[in-house]
């Protein structure tokens, strides 16, 4: 679409049951009652001058610019504050409304700097737009007054600049950082003249305040006083596309504003329902990975790892591949043959990856990188509610009561659903932590959680059973719901266990360090509190009982009732951006797209006639079982598309003598990964960017991802497997991922109405859609489970095998935080840097001054499996007894630390969970030093003969 | 450790946390598990593997699986 502002109504939407009708301008206009006299002129097709007023922020009523006349009212009220009326009769525009306007326009102008020809705002600007519709001609005050000309803007964050000569004080910018934010960062200082916008403390710059750089702020100006870098670098958009972010499970929509084939910004879309118009410093801002210098283009191979790396054409990359992958196969078979599909490629890429290591490759060894995040949800969910998903749309939260989030940072790793909860929060709903840490959302501006369990690390199961014994005991189970909608024998089972006095809060604080009282208080919250959703991330099923407590929290949900209406349900909040979908998409061993089981015989007859091929009818590897596979000489080759395993997955040494052993590791990426120095080819990747397809949000929500400029490698993700497949003899004939979205309809239940046409029509569907829901379905198992009755499972805790002790008396957990993505491979080539240019260790003051570390000190971490330095913070964020960092930087590498524990069902590893000590260190380890080395080596690129 | 003694760990980790649901229906389920979820090379390097380390209920589901018991071979997922 050509370059537009997007549409801005002034004021928010109303819903309501019952609506109103008035005239404007001699016009009949019908909206919901409650709506503004603003938005319904606009609605109508109208504009009412404006300036503070923005549809995703409340009326402020403060310009003095939206004046109208009403029949039968005095004066002239502002349109944003004046509610629509049954029979209301208004006048946008009458000579007095028409005099008034430009009064104060010339206000406005008096002390803004004519610039407008060299603004970077010039022609995309509100207060340019409002002087034109009032008819501004002439300032009679001048400019040489007192003026706010000439003050020195700050340029401090890396994204955007805030001019404060262009600023108008609108308070557009502070209102969005509290409303839609929620981080209150910005304030209005000072009254009347002397107004003026401030991030943080009076000398804070915007970089030093609280600022979380989500860019609301800058969104919502409507001049250039905050306004993107980027784009006064590269000038004024002439086209937008919207497409879906590729960081996290949220699935914002955005429009890529472009100019040619340079990106100019990265807007969020309003009408995109997973983010109604919000984002992240991630996704609005960093997306400079795409052309960073880094980004390998040419397809590149060598003989041995050993070797430095070889340009060669894609004919010759894909024919040497086809080569290996067949000879390996013909020596020890297909089970020796596996691949790696990535969470953040698309649906469509996802599934062919798939495809071609089940009909191509001729095994089941396929698998994601949910594997060591969210496969104990696909177990836990499938085993008692019948399906691998999350039960309610991020809507719903607005009609929760009590929120309870276990094992999640929302505020950092999803920071837009974050907002969200906040929002709730701040309307008075109630909110339970459960998490060894401090996160934001126990104590922010304007929330306070209602109850934080501050648990040991490990024992999540056991708090989840105690939280059941009160509900249990204390007469508070949902009756009605478990009655009708779960199995008696089953709930009778699990109540009889939970009810034993083993289980009270009491015997298991020793176990949990969870007060009783406070965890009593918190079960009979959830339980009576009104509508209870839980929340929960890595911090629940990255434990050795990951799946257990799965299941534990599903047990909650149905014990109380809390299942099948907007409000509640159980929501894993994934962690990358189509998490869900390559789950969806058959990427585990043992499913087929669908979540089938490859031992079913119908469901493997249905793919063998579409795809023409016989099917392995056992289950293939999972990760952790292909590298010990590796290091046994029974699996020799991988395809990894989109994953960096050796910095993401737990015991890097173990990782690395797994993907050494192997005799062709192909990685298809961006960039040299960590992975990629054992890989004996380089298939190199696009960037979402670049390619069309589709991701699935957290919320089951599937959307388009929209090419907005050529990949830079020439060719998209989709059709590097598919010109790999062809080099293996497949012969697939995809033109377009469109075809490929047919074929997964075709062959898939949950998707049968899918298609590209319908989502480009309609936006976005949640699946399941087909013939039972045509359109979709925000919530799950609203009349009834999907397997039927609801299965209440009994979850014994089993305390974890990795203990304490005097060697290493600490516990490690590892997490992620706001402004940087995973393993880093994006955000570490973004200024993100800025915020965290490396991983540090948090400790408790205590454990910190027993081992004599102070705050910036260099510290060595040591497990039982290796060890690595960082720098330590002190901070009583976590509690004492234990630490954590992040594993963004291959310099730091904190999975050289964690161990290969993993969870019972699903081999999710026990990231969370890692004994350590921690002791003074003068830098960088030896192991570290030789692994940069080693890397060095590893990522050279044979230079070009002489001509 | 070992890939074998690994094995042997995973399945000992299965079976105690199906244990709770008593031995008959925890050595059934253990059984199961193994046989949806495993990779062929895994189930037989475990049934090479020999009792001596696994845990009573991980024993009998081996056992079980070695035999083929009641109703465990070829289920649909």
């Amino acid at each position: 679409m050509a370059y537009e502002r997007q549409a801005d109504f002034g004021t928010p939407e109303v819903r309501s049951e019952t609506s109103v009708t008035l005239s404007i301008d001699g016009r009949s206009v019908t909206v919901p009652a409650g709506t503004s006299v603003m938005r319904a002129a606009a609605e109508a097709g109208g504009t009412i001058p404006k300036l503070c007023a923005t549809d995703n922020l409340k009326a402020f009523g403060s310009c003095r610019l939206c004046l109208i006349e009403v029949e039968g009212m005095r004066g002239t009220p502002a349109s944003c504050t004046t509610i629509a009326a049954e029979g209301m009769v208004v006048k946008t525009q009458t000579p007095r409304l028409e005099k008034l306007r430009r009064g104060v326009m010339e206000l406005y102008i008096s002390d803004h700097p004519l610039d407008c020809l060299t603004c970077s705002a010039n022609n995309d600007c509100e207060l340019q737009d409002a002087a034109a519709q009032v008819g501004l001609r002439d300032v009679r005050y001048g400019y040489e007054g007192a003026s706010h000309l000439g003050r020195k803007p700050d340029v401090s964050n890396p994204y955007f600049l805030f001019a404060p000569d262009k600023c108008i004080a609108c308070s557009r910018c502070v209102r969005a950082c509290d409303e839609v934010q929620g981080t209150f960062a910005l304030t209005m200082d000072g009254r009347g003249f002397a107004s003026r916008i401030s991030a943080g403390q009076a000398d804070d710059t915007f970089l030093s305040s609280e600022c979380v750089s989500c860019g609301a702020c800058v969104q919502a100006c409507p001049t250039s006083a905050l306004m993107e870098k980027s784009v006064k670098q590269h000038g004024k958009p002439e086209r937008a596309v919207v497409t879906t972010c590729a960081y996290c499970g949220v699935g914002c929509t955005f429009r890529a504003e472009m100019r040619g084939e340079q990106l100019v910004r990265m807007v969020p879309w309003k009408d995109g329902k997973a983010n109604h118009g919000h984002s992240c410093v991630k996704g609005r801002f960093a997306w400079g990975y795409a052309n960073h210098k880094d980004r390998i283009t040419s397809p590149m191979i060598r003989e041995s790892i050993d070797e430095p790396w070889r340009e060669v054409s894609w004919e010759e990359a894909l024919a040497f591949t086809a080569g290996r992958l067949k000879a390996i196969r013909d020596q020890y078979g297909a089970r020796a043959l596996g691949g790696i599909t990535s969470s953040r490629c698309t649906n469509e890429e996802t599934y062919l990856v798939q495809k071609l290591v089940r009909a191509g490759f001729g095994s089941n060894n396929v698998d994601t990188c949910a594997r060591v995040c969210h496969s104990p949800t696909g177990y836990g969910l499938k085993t008692t509610f019948g399906t691998s998903a999350g039960t309610q749309d991020f809507d719903s939260v607005m009609d929760a009561d009590v929120i309870l989030v276990i094992g999640a940072n929302p505020t950092d790793a999803h920071p837009v659903f974050g907002s969200r909860i906040k929002q709730r929060l701040r309307q008075g709903a109630k909110l339970i932590v459960i998490d060894p840490r401090r996160i934001d959302l126990v104590k922010s501006p304007h929330v306070r959680a209602e109850h934080h369990l501050a648990l040991q690390p490990g024992t999540n199961v056991a708090v989840l059973t105690a939280m059941a014994h009160v509900i249990v005991t204390e007469g508070l189970v949902a009756d009605a719901f478990v009655g009708e909608r779960c199995e008696t024998d089953a709930f009778e089972d699990w109540a009889r266990f939970v009810s034993d006095a083993k289980h009270s809060p009491e015997v298991l604080e020793a176990v949990t360090h969870v007060p009783a009282e406070r965890l009593r208080a918190a079960a009979r919250l959830y339980a009576t509190g009104g509508n209870g959703a839980i929340y929960y991330g890595l911090g629940v099923t990255e434990h050795s009982q990951g799946s257990s407590t799965v299941m534990a929290i599903a047990n909650l949900a149905m014990a109380t009732g809390n299942v099948g209406r907007p409000g509640v349900g159980v929501n894993p909040l994934r962690g990358q951006n189509n998490v869900q979908g390559s789950c969806d998409m058959g990427s585990f061993p043992h499913e087929l797209p669908g979540y089938r089981h490859i031992h079913d015989v119908e469901t493997r007859a249905l793919f063998e006639a579409d795809w023409g091929v016989s099917l392995d009818t056992e289950p293939g590897l999972r990760i952790p079982n292909m590298l010990d596979a590796a290091v046994d000489g029974t699996f020799r080759a991988l395809y990894v598309q989109g994953e960096d395993i050796l910095q993401s997955d737990p015991d890097t040494h173990h990782v690395a003598a797994g993907l050494a052993a192997m005799d062709c590791v192909i990685v298809h990426d961006l960039f040299l990964n960590e992975t990629a120095n054992y890989a004996h080819v380089f298939l190199p990747g696009s960037t979402f960017l670049e390619k069309d397809g589709t991701f699935t949000n957290a919320e089951r929500r599937i959307q388009l991802v929209r090419k907005v400029m050529e990949p830079a490698n020439g060719m998209a993700d989709w059709e590097v497997t598919q010109a790999l497949a062809n080099a293996m003899g497949l012969g697939w004939t995809y033109t377009h991922p469109r075809e490929v979205m047919d074929e997964i309809a075709r062959l898939t239940p949950s998707f049968t109405g899918v298609s590209h046409a319908r989502l480009d029509a309609e936006g976005s569907l949640q699946w399941p859609v087909n013939a039972a829901h045509p359109d979709g379905s925000p919530i799950m198992h609203a009349d009834g489970f999907v397997r039927g009755k609801g299965h209440f499972v009994v979850t014994d805790y089993v305390p974890t095998d990795e203990k304490t002790g005097p060697r290493f008396p600490l516990l490690l957990t590892t997490g992620r935080i706001l402004s940087q993505y995973n393993v880093g491979a994006q955000t570490r080539r973004t200024e993100n840097t800025v915020w965290h240019g490396e991983d540090a260790l948090e400790i408790h003051p205590v454990d910190a001054e027993n081992r004599g570390v102070k705050d910036g000190d260099w510290v060595r971490l040591a497990s039982r499996t290796g060890e690595t330095t960082l720098r330590a913070t002190v901070t009583d964020r976590v509690a004492p007894g234990v630490v954590y960092t992040t594993f963004h930087h291959p310099e730091t590498q904190a999975n050289v630390v964690t161990t290969d524990y993993s969870d019972w069902a699903t081999n999710c590893p026990e990231y969370k969970v890692t004994a350590v000590q921690v002791t003074p260190s003068n830098g960088p380890s030896d192991w570290q030093a030789d692994y940069a080395a080693q890397a060095a080596r590893s990522r050279r690129i044979e230079a070009e003969p002489a001509a | 450790m070992s890939n074998a003694a690994k094995l042997v760990m995973m399945a000992n980790q299965i079976a105690r946390n199906f244990a709770v649901q008593g031995e008959d229906k925890a050595v059934a389920e253990t059984a199961r598990h193994i046989l949806d979820f495993w990779d062929p090379r895994m189930k037989a390097q475990l049934f090479s593997c020999g009792e001596a380390d696994l845990s009573p209920l991980a024993a009998r589901a081996v056992a079980r699986l070695r035999t083929k018991e009641e109703g465990v071979s070829g289920r649909s997922g």
